[in-house]
């Protein structure tokens, strides 16, 4: 009884550990964010929360291209989500409805291409984008992301409308439906956990990219909220830890706080799209 | 990146089941309709413009000399495999690789090991316990890579970081030594690497019957024997694809290290592939031999492409 007892509570203790060191570096970035300045150089620093200011999220709402960064990644990333949803939903129709020749071979492309490095193509997709005018266009950019996210999005996607019976579709048809309402009142209400499971993947792919949107948006004034806040590090130089950090908390806690939330819904949509298949 | 992770091996699951079905085709609806390749075109327009192109494109470009005039609109001569054999003779080039190699290794090992090790405890915490735990994992899981790594920077910062402090070593850099830089770097993709492949494994742990792990300890199995025989056969499926998914995505690492450099790492010890391309050719202007090292690149990540999908098939096979 006893030995169970230390048992219980040497794991309830390793579980406190792998919990503070996964959490740590979030809760000191905000912790980091809401201490004036001269508290971070003191020499030992206090591990819990001593006085609270808003002057370095201040200093980060007045800090030029802030606000515009913020912007060009809102943009970006509502065109992608929006895209890839409408592009990728009709070619998983057309690979779940349908037999036609280059089915396979188009769904073994899609495995494959996930597999391609990205970070390679940057060379070169720089330069194709920059012959085509589209660097530093949000729409060049949104494209670009369009890449990474619709193979995966096609692949869910087509899991989910190959779940829908057809017979429930042709049971509406008999009732006297068109074809395009049986598919508006039937199919799409029970795609739409796809949808969302596939939207918020390309949601937190185009908000968090780095490395692409540092190459080809290189003008301050067309940074996406990544780039600006690399750009605000690197300016720093690790004198304004405290703005830093509450750059860091703006771009990360909402994607934090939206992934707590529906987690468990995106996991539970997207073993759903795959099993369906 | 953060759900692509789950995507791949539910799309693993996705694309095996399609396989077991694949006697039985989709409905065909309308034979011999043009709808399916119209419904198909804007995906593949998009793909053969944004991917096939820039493809095609780099392979030409990594056989031309492709400099600053180049970039200026002069004609790029036609080299062959000049460029190749460029990097292929430079010495630096090879020290990259391996160092890249090293990298991946270490870092997909330890990330395996304690993802999971994690999953072990998850299994064995109560069930308070559990939620707690795994809300935390998801926290470090959905934290953006960037903003990751310059927290991560901030508490190894010279002057007043946390684990400086920690360590009585305030006032030294640890980027600008190769060694820490290194085991920083690894230290992030690790911390940023573990949730997915602990979740995922215990995703695997909880499909064994409970009444197998049941007979064995009554039978008087010690935990590693009941490991070993028991519950790491039944995971070694998805052990072998988070193993193959894991080399993939830390042989391409480029977000850590490029920050970090510019923390303070001396750029030359601490290139890997990816980051090494990117400053020869966009860096530079010397594109003809940033492509080379791209099209190499490629061609590792087919290999361990092709160690991937054979995994798959072991999965199938069962």
């Amino acid at each position: 009884m006893t030995s169970h007892r230390t048992h219980r509570v040497a794991i309830n203790a390793a579980g406190v550990v792998v919990a503070l060191i996964a959490l740590f570096p979030v809760y000191w970035m905000v912790l980091t964010s809401f201490r004036p300045g001269q508290e971070l150089r003191t020499p030992t620093p206090s591990f819990l929360p001593t006085s609270v200011t808003l002057d370095n999220y201040r200093r980060v709402f007045e800090r030029e291209y802030f606000w515009t960064a913020m912007k060009n990644s809102a943009l970006v990333t509502l065109i992608v989500v929006g895209l890839a949803l409408v592009v990728a939903f009709l070619a998983a129709v057309a690979l779940a409805r349908f037999r036609f020749r280059g089915r396979a071979s188009f769904l073994v492309l899609v495995i494959l291409i996930q597999m391609i490095p990205a970070e390679a193509l940057i060379i070169s997709l720089f330069q194709i984008l920059d012959g085509a005018q589209l660097t530093n266009r949000i729409i060049g950019l949104a494209l670009t992301y369009l890449v990474f996210v619709l193979p995966f999005t096609i692949w869910i996607l087509r899991g989910f409308v190959g779940g829908v019976p057809l017979e429930l579709e042709e049971a509406a048809r008999v009732d006297g439906a068109s074809r395009f309402g049986a598919f508006m009142r039937i199919t799409l209400p029970l795609v739409a956990p796809g949808l969302v499971a596939t939207g918020i993947f390309a949601f937190i792919l185009a908000w968090n990219e780095f490395i692409f949107a540092l190459v080809i948006m290189n003008r301050p004034e067309n940074q996406t909220g990544p780039v600006w806040l690399q750009a605000f590090n690197e300016g720093a130089r690790g004198t304004d830890w405290g703005g830093v950090m509450a750059g860091s908390t703006l771009m990360a806690v909402p994607v934090i706080v939206f992934f707590l939330i529906v987690q468990h819904r995106v996991s539970a949509g997207l073993t759903a799209g795959a099993v369906k298949g | 990146m953060v759900i692509a992770t789950t995507a791949t091996t539910t799309e693993l699951k996705g694309l095996v089941d399609d396989d077991q079905s694949s006697g039985a085709p989709p409905v065909p609806r309308s034979p011999r309709s043009a709808l399916p390749y119209v419904l198909l075109v804007p995906s593949v327009v998009i793909l053969a413009l944004m991917l096939g192109y820039p493809l095609v494109r780099l392979g030409i470009m990594s056989m031309q000399e492709y400099g600053l005039p180049q970039v200026f609109g002069r004609p790029a001569p036609w080299v062959g495999l000049d460029n190749f054999q460029t990097i292929l003779n430079d010495s630096y080039f090879w020290t990259v690789l391996w160092r890249t190699l090293i990298f991946c290794a270490v870092t997909v090992a330890l990330t395996m090991v304690l993802g999971v090790l994690v999953a072990l405890l998850l299994e064995a915490l109560g069930r308070v316990m559990r939620v707690f735990v795994s809300a935390s994992l998801i926290v470090a899981w959905a934290i953006p890579p960037l903003t990751a790594t310059i927290v991560w920077q901030w508490m190894f910062d010279t002057q007043y970081g946390i684990v400086n402090w920690a360590l009585g070593k305030r006032g030294e850099s640890f980027f600008a030594n190769q060694l820490t830089f290194f085991m920083i770097a690894a230290l992030i993709v690790v911390w940023m690497g573990i949730p997915f492949v602990a979740f995922t494994v215990y995703a695997g742990l909880t499909q064994i019957p409970l009444e197998l792990m049941e007979a064995a300890r009554m039978d008087g199995a010690n935990f590693p024997n009941r490991f070993r025989y028991i519950a790491y056969p039944a995971i070694k499926p998805i052990l072998l694809i988070l193993t193959s998914l894991s080399v993939l995505w830390n042989f391409r690492v480029f977000t850590q290290i490029y920050v970090l450099q510019k923390a303070g790492g001396v750029t030359r010890d601490t290139n890997l592939l990816g980051v090494y391309a990117y400053r020869i050719s966009i860096g530079e202007n010397d594109y003809g031999i940033g492509a080379a090292i791209a099209i190499v690149m490629v061609v590792i990540t087919v290999l361990l492409t092709l160690t991937y999908l054979r995994a798959m098939m072991r999965v199938e096979e069962p």
